[in-house]
């Protein structure tokens, strides 16, 4: 059962394994409700959300809730950690969590799944990733890593089993977004980076640090609690870092699940 | 603000019906493509670890001349009861990709699938591959390019080009 929603202005979705399609669709209704209350919380777009009280400077820290210390937590980690390339106060900016928020919340989200007993999932939060088991009679959820200058393209297939979280960072879908927490000034120096790391909070952050950071990056993503590193340079070249699992070509040789792709085609 | 809401549905299960769609082209179309390999070169990676293998590759270039089949997606939800469909084609939206077109196909009022008219061209891809970890073969990445695909990650796509050429396909109705 696939059930998507488009929340954060991002649409996501949800395949549930193993599950009859009434409980399923309970469940991810359920886990949707905790990215809904991050956003409600967090967004820079709401003039009623929590963050945006703290702007206002309506709201002192004693005040802050729970979500907000947590979530402010993982972003001055983030900062210490990268050396303020990640940042969630640009210079001269309002504090903006947005580059933590999603993983943080997506990853709860899916949390909630494996503590309701859900024993296979694919959440796909607009392409980042959390799964959970494995497809049925497969042996791993196969996730493609997209081509930055080809939203067909892929440039590599990564085997994902147990509970493993993927997160690409790129500036070809909304522009360059991404600052230099350290400058305020955009990156350029890659197209794209992917990070595969346990948990999606972390695959994120990494993903986002290693892009402003660069090459240098890749080596301090893998100390930070990434398993794997796949960066795209500005003139194609791909470096990478880490055990990247990639896919075998084989798995598509298991009978009986055919991938929805191969069912558009036939 | 009702319909506006409901245009974000709308526009995301096209997103994923072309997801669903092109995955399933290029995996029909890797596999000619990764004969094109051509591994040996070596260089130096910047700032990194030193040992590194390039491989300059071509994964889908040339393209065949095989046309384009302009095969629907489908779309994996409780499917309407069909009535009248109608296929509308969006306007050419130039991207710095390349320009892109669609076709949106209406059963009623649901968008039953979304057909790419025109696509960016692929660009060359090279592979550099760190050995930091696990030495890892430009030949593999290619490998696993055709393997069985259940998602697909990647930068959030609110693709504006997409969004625009399906937006004057939808208005078109």
């Amino acid at each position: 059962m696939r059930f998507v929603e488009t929340v954060m202005g991002i649409p996501m979705s949800v395949e549930i394994l193993e599950l009859a399609d009434d409980a399923a669709v309970a469940l991810a209704r359920e886990a949707f409700e905790l990215i809904k209350a991050a956003d409600r919380r967090f967004s820079t777009y709401r003039d009623d959300s929590e963050v945006a009280a703290v702007n206002r400077g309506s709201l002192c820290y004693d005040d802050y809730s729970e979500d907000l210390r947590e979530v402010l937590a993982i972003a001055e980690r983030a900062e210490r950690n990268s050396g303020h390339a990640f940042s969630a106060r640009l210079p001269g900016r309002n504090l903006d969590l947005n580059g933590v928020v999603k993983g943080w919340a997506v990853q709860r989200a899916a949390d909630l799944l494996v503590a309701r007993h859900v024993e296979a999932f694919c959440f796909n939060a607009g392409g980042d990733v959390i799964v959970h088991g494995r497809p049925t009679g497969l042996p791993s959820w196969n996730i493609a890593v997209r081509s930055p200058w080809d939203a067909a393209g892929h440039l590599a297939v990564l085997a994902v089993t147990d509970g493993g979280a993927v997160a690409t960072s790129g500036s070809y879908e909304r522009g360059a977004h991404i600052l230099d927490g350290r400058t305020g000034c955009r990156s350029a120096q890659f197209a794209s980076v992917t990070v595969l790391a346990p948990r999606l909070t972390t695959a994120d952050v990494l993903a986002t640090s290693v892009f402003v950071l660069g090459d240098e990056g890749l080596p301090w993503a893998l100390e930070q609690g990434a398993t794997a590193v796949l960066a795209v340079r500005p003139d194609a070249s791909m470096v990478g870092a880490g055990a990247i699992p990639l896919a075998t070509a084989e798995a598509t040789t298991i009978p009986g699940r055919a991938s929805m792709a191969r069912q558009g085609q036939r | 603000m009702k319909l506006k809401k409901w245009r974000g549905t709308l526009m995301f299960f096209v997103v994923l019906a072309v997801l669903g769609l092109t995955v399933g082209l290029r995996l029909y179309s890797t596999v000619g493509g990764a004969t094109a390999l051509a591994l040996g070169a070596t260089s130096q990676a910047s700032g990194t670890s030193s040992r590194t293998t390039t491989a300059p590759i071509a994964p889908n270039t040339p393209k065949t001349p095989a046309p384009k089949s302009p095969s629907p997606a489908t779309i994996p939800a409780p499917a309407p009861v069909p009535t009248a469909s109608r296929t509308i084609s969006g306007q050419t939206q130039d991207t710095p990709y390349g320009p892109i077109q669609v076709s949106v196909t209406f059963v009623g009022k649901t968008i039953s699938s979304v057909t790419e008219l025109q696509a960016p061209n692929d660009r060359e891809l090279s592979i550099e591959i760190n050995a930091q970890a696990a030495p890892i073969l430009a030949q593999e990445v290619l490998t696993s390019q055709s393997a069985r695909i259940d998602t697909v990650s990647g930068a959030t796509y609110t693709s504006d080009g997409y969004a625009l050429s399906v937006q004057s396909a939808i208005d078109q109705r």
